[in-house]
C-alpha cells in the first residue's frame, strides 16, 4: 500500500509540471504591455519600467520561465502590486474558504446523491426511480450561479430568511458563520448531486443484479444490510471515481458561487484580479487550485486501493 | 429498376448501409429522451434564428420610459434597467450560446479525433499527448477556460478557443480509448491482412467504429459549453456587452435582484431547458450507440 502511494505521488509530477507550464505561459498569452495595465492608466513611465523590470518582462522568455520555476521550488509565487503583499501570503488566507465551501457542498452532494442513487436503483422501476432520475437530470442542466442566485431572491430577498450575500468568519459568529455558508453550499451541491445520484444508480444496479446479492438474499438476510452492506461496499468504486470528479467541478464552481455570494475566498479573488487585471495572483490561485485538484485525485486513488485490492497489485 | 438478382456487390452494400441507417434514425426517434431533446433544441434553433421576427423590440435599445419593467404582454419577460426588452435580449443571447457550442463541440470533435488517433497509433507520441493532457486536465472545471479569455481578451472568438482548449483533453481520451478497443479487434487484423494501409485503416475501419462514443461526447460538450459560456460572461470575460449573452443578462441581473427578479431568471431558464434538451439527447444517443454505456437496464 506504500508503495502504491509513493508510486502514485510519482505520477503527479508531469501533471504538476504541465499545469506550472500552463500558469507561466497564460501571461505570455496577454495581448499588449501587461506593465502598462498593472500600472494604469495614470503610470508614470517610470512607474511601468520598475513593473517591468519585477517581473521579468524585460527579459527573454527562457529567462523568465527559468526564473519562474526557480521560485516556484521555494514556494514564491510573486508579488501582487495592486494588493501589495505577496501571493502566497493573499491566496492562503483565502484558501480555508474555499475549502470549507467545497466540503460542505461535497457532503451535502454525496449523502444525497448516493442515497438518491441507491434509493432508485433498489426501486427499479417504480415513480421513485423515474422522479430521482429525473430530477438529477434536471440538476445537472442548471447552471450553479444561476441557481445561486434563484436561491437568494427566494431566501433572501422574498423571505428574508438567510442572508443574500456576504461573510461571518467563524471565530466570530458560528451561528452566522453557518448562515452565510448555507445557500452557497446548497447551490454547489446541488448540480452534483444530479451526477452522483446517477452514478450510484447504475452502479448499485449492476451489483445488484450479481449471483452473489440473490445469494444473501435467499440465505434470510435483511433488505437493508443486503443493500448497505454487500451491494453499497462493491458499488463504491465507480462512485468514487464520480466524487474525485466531482471534487474538481466544485473547486471551479466555488469560483463563481463565491462571487455570487461575495466569500471571500481564492475563487473571488481570481476573479477580482482578472478584473484589476492583476496577473501574479491570477497565476497564483489558478496554481494552488489545480494542486489541490491533483492532490484530491491521488486521494481518490489511494482510496480506490482501500475498496478495491486489485488497483493495488495491478500498477 | 434492377430486380434483386442483377444489384452488384457495391449496390448491395450501398442499399444495406441505407437501411442500416434508416433503422438507426428510426429508432433514435423513437426513444423518448432523444425525442424531447431533439424537440428542445429545434425549437430553441429556431427561436434564435428567428429572434428579429419573434421580438417586438430591438435587444440593444433602451427606453428610459419603460425602466424595470415586470412581465407584461408587452414584454414578456419585463424589461432591464436601460428598459430593454429582455425576452429580444434572451432570443439574441440563445443565438451567441448556440453559435458558441456548435464552435466548441465541433472544434472540440475535430483537435479531440487528432490528438485521440495520434496518440493511439503513434506509440512515442503516446505519452506525450497524453502527459500534456492530464496536466491540462488538472485545472479543475471551467478554471482553465476562465484564466485563458481572461489573458486573451473579452470576445466571441476567444470563448471559443478557450472552451475548446478546456474539453478537447477529455474528448481525445474518449477518442483514444475507443481507437485501443477497436484496434485489437479481429476485423482489422483482416483489413491488415488483405494488404489495407494506414490511412484507410485508420479512416475506414478504426475512426468508424470509434465514432459512437465520440458522437456521444460531444452532444455533452455541447451541452457543457453552453453552460460554461454563459459562466465566462457572467464573470465579464465572455463575449462582451452591450450585445447581450445569456450570462451577461444574468450578470445585469443581479444588480436588480431586489426589485426586478426577471432580468436573472428568464435567462436562466433558457440556459437550463437548452442545456436539458442536449443531455437529453446525448443520454438517448448513448443508449442507442453505446449501449455498454447505459445507466440503466
Amino acid at each position: 500500500m506504500t508503495l502504491f502511494i509513493i508510486r502514485r505521488l510519482l505520477s503527479a509530477l508531469p501533471v504538476l509540471f504541465v499545469v506550472s507550464l500552463m500558469t507561466f505561459l497564460i501571461m505570455w498569452l496577454v495581448p499588449g504591455d501587461v506593465s502598462a495595465e498593472i500600472g494604469g492608466s495614470d503610470a508614470t513611465p517610470e512607474q511601468i519600467e520598475r513593473i517591468q523590470a519585477q517581473l521579468g518582462l524585460d527579459r527573454p522568455i527562457h529567462e523568465r520561465a527559468i526564473s519562474w520555476y526557480a521560485n516556484l521550488l521555494r514556494g514564491d509565487l510573486g508579488f501582487s502590486y495592486l494588493l501589495n503583499r505577496s501571493v502566497v501570503d493573499a491566496v492562503l488566507e483565502r484558501l480555508p474558504v474555499t475549502l470549507a465551501l467545497a466540503s460542505m457542498a461535497l457532503v451535502m452532494a454525496t449523502m444525497i446523491g448516493v442515497l438518491l442513487g441507491v434509493s432508485a436503483a433498489v426501486r427499479h422501476n417504480t415513480w421513485l426511480d423515474q422522479a430521482s432520475m429525473v430530477a438529477a437530470l434536471i440538476g445537472l442542466s442548471i447552471p450553479d450561479f444561476w441557481f445561486g442566485i434563484v436561491l437568494i431572491i427566494l431566501f433572501g430577498v422574498t423571505l428574508g430568511w438567510l442572508p443574500t450575500g456576504g461573510y461571518v468568519p467563524i471565530t466570530e459568529d458560528v451561528l452566522g458563520w453557518a448562515r452565510s455558508m448555507a445557500l452557497p453550499a446548497l447551490t454547489l451541491a446541488f448540480t452534483q448531486m444530479g451526477i452522483i445520484a446517477r452514478m450510484a444508480r447504475s452502479s448499485m444496479l449492476d451489483v445488484l443484479n450479481q449471483d452473489y446479492i440473490r445469494t444473501a438474499r435467499a440465505k434470510g438476510m435483511r433488505g437493508r444490510t443486503v443493500v448497505f452492506k454487500h451491494a453499497l461496499r462493491n458499488a463504491m468504486v465507480p462512485i468514487i471515481t464520480t466524487i474525485g470528479v466531482t471534487t474538481g467541478i466544485l473547486l471551479s464552481g466555488a469560483v463563481v458561487i463565491e462571487t455570487v455570494f461575495s466569500l471571500p475566498g481564492v475563487g473571488r479573488l481570481i476573479i477580482g484580479s482578472i478584473q484589476r487585471r492583476d496577473f501574479p495572483v491570477i497565476q497564483g490561485g489558478l496554481l494552488v487550485t489545480a494542486t489541490v485538484f491533483v492532490f484530491v485525485n491521488i486521494v481518490v486513488d489511494v482510496l480506490y486501493g482501500v475498496f478495491d485490492p486489485r488497483v493495488r497489485d495491478e500498477r | 429498376m434492377p430486380t434483386e438478382e442483377s444489384l452488384s456487390l457495391g449496390q448491395e452494400m450501398a442499399r444495406a448501409r441505407w437501411r442500416r441507417r434508416r433503422v438507426f434514425v428510426a429508432r433514435l426517434f423513437r426513444h423518448p429522451s432523444f425525442l424531447i431533446g431533439a424537440v428542445i433544441l429545434v425549437l430553441f434553433t429556431s427561436a434564435a434564428v428567428l429572434a428579429d421576427v419573434l421580438a417586438q423590440h430591438p435587444p440593444n435599445k433602451n427606453n428610459y420610459r419603460f425602466i424595470l419593467m415586470g412581465p407584461s404582454a408587452e414584454f414578456w419577460f419585463g424589461t432591464d434597467g436601460y428598459g430593454r426588452d429582455v425576452f429580444s435580449r434572451v432570443l439574441h443571447g440563445t443565438q451567441v450560446s448556440l453559435t458558441i457550442g456548435i464552435a466548441v463541440a465541433t472544434l472540440t470533435g475535430l483537435f479531440g479525433t487528432i490528438l485521440g488517433t495520434l496518440a493511439s497509433y503513434v506509440r512515442w507520441l503516446d505519452a506525450l499527448i497524453m502527459r500534456t493532457l492530464d496536466g491540462l486536465m488538472a485545472f479543475p472545471g471551467v478554471l482553465l477556460a476562465i484564466a485563458l479569455a481572461s489573458a486573451l481578451g473579452p470576445s466571441v472568438t476567444n470563448a471559443v478557443i478557450a472552451l475548446t482548449v478546456t474539453f478537447t483533453p477529455r474528448t481525445a481520451r474518449v477518442v483514444r480509448s475507443g481507437i485501443l478497443v477497436v484496434r485489437g479487434m479481429q476485423f482489422v487484423e483482416a483489413a491488415q491482412a488483405v494488404g489495407a494501409g494506414h490511412g484507410r485503416i485508420i479512416f475506414r475501419y478504426i475512426l468508424a467504429n470509434a465514432l459512437s462514443p465520440l458522437i456521444v461526447q460531444l452532444t455533452y460538450v455541447f451541452a457543457v459549453s453552453i453552460i460554461s459560456e454563459a459562466i465566462l460572461s457572467f464573470l465579464g470575460v465572455g463575449p462582451p456587452p452591450p450585445a447581450p449573452s445569456l450570462g451577461n443578462i444574468i450578470a445585469d441581473g443581479r444588480t436588480y435582484i431586489q426589485e426586478a427578479w426577471w432580468i436573472a431568471v428568464f435567462p436562466g431558464i433558457a440556459i437550463a431547458t437548452l442545456v436539458l434538451g442536449l443531455n437529453l439527447m446525448g443520454d438517448g444517443l448513448r443508449d442507442i450507440l453505446d449501449p455498454r454505456q447505459r445507466n440503466d437496464h
